[in-house]
């Protein structure tokens, strides 16, 4: 897949955005008046600026308000109400806390599960693709939230349930490799099965359909970065799990904190790129590439 | 509305001849200029005339090398549009209900007016069926021609898609699936139909006809030149007319 940055940029901030939103909903950390605004603000400013990143992704963005129609089926369109609502929630809520030091724990527990849950419905607009054998699992629904929580976790400063975090994040995010790496084999979908030839014999592309690119390859089939993911890979998780790990754990200080944070979010962005760059669309073994 | 119907009343699409399409791409500029100058927006040719052209196009031949574990290799042209599934990936990911399947044909369709280029329908199709418009920014797909086989103004024969009506070959054909009396359905049956991708479970409309066997010439004696002529005694007119010949 085109690894694009809006939506790179979308996921991995919102995710933040919302995982910090899930701590702040359930009092973690317990704060009020200004430290609660300065809290808050980073909360909707991931979620937020994630959300309008998502729509520069968009061809024609001045008609995104239409996506919010068609939830029964669509996890996109559950996602756009579930972020709105969300917010919703989460403003009122943020407004009790900041302006009138009154806690309305109805609303960010319900803020909080909220949360949880859109990060939940992103995941699911990736995890739903049978056409993308490395994303069709039950394991990128578990590496947004683990991700989204260890990052929220970091940002809110619960050292304890980051460290705890950070280590199932780790863990979910190789398996999401090792099981990535087999996933478009196991599929069962090739380009014999593609174009129904294979009971005569092995079928390999002769001539593309045309003699320049087309859209489908440049979304599709991302090859180039591919060469480097075994270097990319652990320089994500030395960046986004090891170092955080490292470093919280040596002592608590706001200098070693703020780095923790720096290093998480530069490696959350090389996992994220990963995720789209290493995906493969079937459609490429019509293209003899993958 | 982007959930699909459980069942539609007709159920249009093509069979593809693997064993007659001969390559040519006729239908796919057939295709290009029907859906340019009708129905929806243009299909879009950025930089047409410069170096890296890029156009948008609801239907591509590709050519494949087919090599058995014995014997020779053999070429298969292989056109691919949309698929008209009945269980459209592609509808249900929808978040504005711009792509739907129609109850009353099954023909999958893009209402241009609400789609917002999200791109996710594309990434959906495991065909590679739908392309982004490179200056709409709206998803491009096939309508199976829904402007020709609709439309009394046109000749009858002309009232089938685009690239049935223009193949030379003779390689496509367009006809009702829930008619058991069919073409279309006979010709699946007797040519032995198949979906592509079926592990996808997309229940694709389109079906594919395999290439037939390849005729083989049997034994050849290779001093078949050197024997004598078969017809020693011919007992043609021709026969007749060289036994007077040789008593005059």
């Amino acid at each position: 897949m085109h690894p694009s940055p809006s939506v790179i940029i979308f996921t991995a901030l919102s995710g933040l955005g919302f995982g910090l939103l899930v701590f702040l909903g359930l009092k973690m950390p317990d704060v009020t008046g200004v430290l609660a605004f300065i809290f808050f603000v980073i909360g909707f400013g991931l979620a937020v600026g994630g959300l309008i990143s998502s729509t520069f992704h968009l061809g024609r963005p001045e008609r995104s308000l239409k996506a919010f129609k068609q939830w029964r089926s669509s996890w996109l369109s559950r996602e756009a109400i579930a972020a709105v609502f969300t917010l919703s929630v989460m403003a009122v809520y943020a407004i009790g806390r900041i302006f009138f030091d009154y806690d309305i724990r109805i609303l960010g527990v319900v803020g909080a599960i909220m949360s949880i849950v859109t990060v939940f419905t992103t995941s699911m607009i990736y995890a739903q693709l049978k056409s993308i054998p490395r994303w069709n699992t039950k394991l990128t629904p578990a590496y947004f939230l683990s991700l989204s929580l260890a990052g929220g976790a970091l940002l809110a400063g619960q050292i304890t349930f980051c460290l705890l975090l950070l280590l199932i994040s780790g863990i979910i995010q190789l398996l999401v490799w090792i099981k990535g790496d087999r996933a478009l084999a196991l599929s069962g979908t090739t380009i014999e099965s593609g174009t129904g030839l294979g009971t005569i014999g092995r079928v390999r592309a002769f001539e593309p359909p045309h003699t320049g690119t087309n859209y489908l390859l440049k979304e599709f089939v991302h090859i180039v970065g591919r060469k480097h993911s075994a270097k990319l890979r652990i320089i994500a998780l030395i960046l986004m799990i090891g170092t955080p790990i490292l470093l919280l754990s040596l002592s608590f200080s706001h200098f070693l904190a703020a780095l923790s944070v720096i290093s998480h979010i530069s490696g959350l962005f090389i996992s994220r790129w990963l995720f789209f760059a290493e995906a493969e669309h079937v459609v490429g073994l019509y293209y003899g590439k993958r | 509305m982007t959930t699909l119907p459980e069942k539609t009343e007709r159920k249009l699409g093509l069979v593809i001849d693997l064993d007659t399409c001969v390559g040519c791409h006729a239908c796919v500029i057939s295709c290009k200029g029907w859906n340019t100058e009708n129905y929806g927006s243009p299909l879009a040719d950025v930089d047409a005339y410069g170096e890296n052209p890029v156009g948008t196009f609801l239907n591509r031949v590709h050519s494949y090398e087919v090599t058995p574990d014995e014997g020779t290799s053999q070429l298969v042209h292989f056109p691919k549009s949309c698929l008209h599934c009945e269980d459209a990936p592609c509808v249900t990911v929808c978040p504005t209900g711009a792509s739907y399947k129609r109850s009353e044909d099954g023909i999958v369709l893009v209402n241009e007016s609400d789609c917002i280029g999200c791109g996710l329908c594309a990434w959906a199709c495991p065909y590679g069926a739908r392309e982004m418009d490179g200056i709409e920014k709206v998803m491009k797909k096939c309508t199976l021609c829904v402007d020709r086989i609709y439309n009394e103004n046109l000749e009858p024969e002309d009232q089938i898609p685009s690239c049935v009506r223009t193949c030379p070959a003779g390689a496509r054909h367009f006809g009702d699936f829930n008619d058991p009396d069919s073409q279309v359905n006979k010709l699946v049956l007797e040519r032995g139909g198949m979906d592509l991708m079926p592990e996808q479970q997309t229940k694709p409309v389109n079906k594919y006809l395999p290439p037939r066997p390849k005729d083989t010439l049997g034994e050849i004696d290779i001093l078949a030149p050197l024997l004598k002529p078969v017809a020693e005694k011919p007992d043609t007119f021709i026969g007749w007319l060289n036994k007077q010949l040789d008593k005059i």
